[in-house]
């Protein structure tokens, strides 16, 4: 079946059966292999995307779901070569270990602080505890998001 | 290879039913396509009801609130009608999952999968809730407690979706509460969950309950005479205590990965006993 969507801005389109596993499309048919396979039952969260903006599971979506939708990778949040400025903070904070999960944590942050651009660390914590970080490095995955939530404000302040 | 259908209106799904009436439906998928994907179940076909606009949103019907099956839990947390008249619901559906899982998963998948430990079914029972069961032949309400039937099991019938849920709003009750034990906070499947909405006289004392557990039978419990026996005096550890006690008698668990039959048992009457503490 034919299913065309924009993906990170640029139209695609790809011959797949319709319900192949969303996930696979991006990595096995279109080699996008940013978004990460991890449990295949929507409890770690590596297989965040946004699809229309908001934060989805592409290992619970079916292709045929993905039809004209805008789906958003990590591979195309920065913009003309600019990191976003949650991307920014996971590097200079190193909210980075193994980075399995952190296009998934990254993603899940950008859809939180689309919702709420001034979250408590609470919030913060609550807004990406469906995903799963093994080598359990979310301290400085809190203290990144915090960072990237002021620095995002601060940039429409001026 | 498995078809899937994403039909449009509720006019598209009565064609899609025509053509494959033994096709199953989802809406989120965050239940029913982990079991396709992992081998579990197999069905040729797959509806979708995502794309159908008819299945969602909330509305505002006089003495009830009608829900669209196909509102995902995000959607409910944000909505007025449900943060204002029902907040039980509201509690239990902001512990389901996490926010991805919230963000797709709907509210009539939580019913239709019928597990025991959907979180949203403790409140509706307590609220004694009606499924808008929709067909190409027309329309049928049913009490949420007639339409679950066991385990996984409803009284949906082929080529028929669940179109809405219809909750009365609980203004007869002062006191709202929802609880859920699990493993861990997010991503957790309930051990034991309790909905309990109470009327307190000024005095304090009981003068309504309605109560319902999850997780601890093949269904809901619900247990009129651990009701009754709150009616009437006020909430104390020891008239807590008297109907934790009928609970721990009226509750049918399993024992499983999560936990054994006596602790569930245990934990049931617990959380009536914390109350005290919602109080």
């Amino acid at each position: 079946m034919r299913i065309s969507f924009y993906l990170n801005g640029k139209k695609t389109d790809v011959e797949v059966p319709p319900d192949r596993r969303f996930v696979n499309v991006l990595r096995e048919d279109l080699g996008i292999t940013g978004t990460k396979d991890g449990c295949g039952a929507g409890e770690c969260g590596s297989c965040t995307i946004l699809v229309d903006g908001h934060a989805r599971l592409s290992c619970l979506m079916a292709a045929v779901q993905l039809q004209g939708r805008q789906v958003t990778t990590i591979e195309g949040l920065a913009a003309d070569g600019t990191l976003h400025p949650v991307q920014e903070a996971f590097i200079e904070y190193g909210a980075v270990q193994c980075g399995f999960c952190t296009p998934g944590v990254i993603l899940a942050a950008v859809h939180l602080l689309n919702q709420n651009p001034d979250p408590t660390r609470e919030q913060i914590r609550v807004g990406l505890s469906g995903n799963l970080c093994r080598c359990s490095g979310y301290v400085k995955i809190v203290d990144a998001v915090e960072a990237a939530a002021r620095k995002i404000r601060e940039g429409k302040l001026r | 290879m498995r078809e899937v259908f994403l039909p449009g209106s509720l006019e598209e799904l009565w064609r899609c039913f025509e053509e494959r009436p033994q096709a199953a439906v989802y809406a989120g998928g965050t239940d029913l396509l982990v079991g396709t994907y992992n081998g579990m179940l197999n069905p040729e076909t797959l509806i979708c009801l995502d794309r159908i606009e008819e299945l969602k949103g909330v509305g505002d019907r006089g003495d009830n609130v009608r829900i669209g099956s196909c509102t995902t839990h995000t959607q409910l947390l944000e909505e007025s009608l449900v943060q204002n008249h029902l907040p039980a619901l509201w509690r239990a559906i902001a512990g389901i999952g996490s926010p991805l899982i919230r963000n797709m998963g709907t509210i009539g998948g939580n019913i239709c999968t019928a597990s025991p430990a959907g979180d949203t079914l403790p409140p509706l029972y307590t609220m004694k809730a009606e499924v808008e069961l929709r067909s190409k032949g027309g329309a049928r309400l049913m009490p949420i407690g007639d339409f679950v039937t066991g385990p996984r099991a409803t009284r949906l019938h082929g080529e028929e979706v669940l179109a809405a849920v219809w909750v009365k709003k609980p203004v007869e009750y002062n006191l709202h509460h929802f609880e859920k034990v699990g493993l861990r906070n997010a991503l957790a499947c309930s051990v034991v969950s309790m909905a309990a909405l109470l009327r307190l006289a000024p005095d304090g004392l009981v003068e309504k309950a309605a109560l319902a557990w999850g997780s601890v039978g093949p269904t809901i419990i619900t247990c009129r005479e651990a009701e009754e026996a709150l009616i009437g005096g006020k909430l104390t550890a020891a008239s807590l205590g008297e109907a934790a006690a009928i609970v721990r008698k009226a509750v049918n668990p399993i024992s499983d990965v999560r936990a054994d039959a006596d602790y569930r048992r245990t934990v049931a009457g617990n959380l009536l006993l914390r109350l005290t503490v919602a109080n």
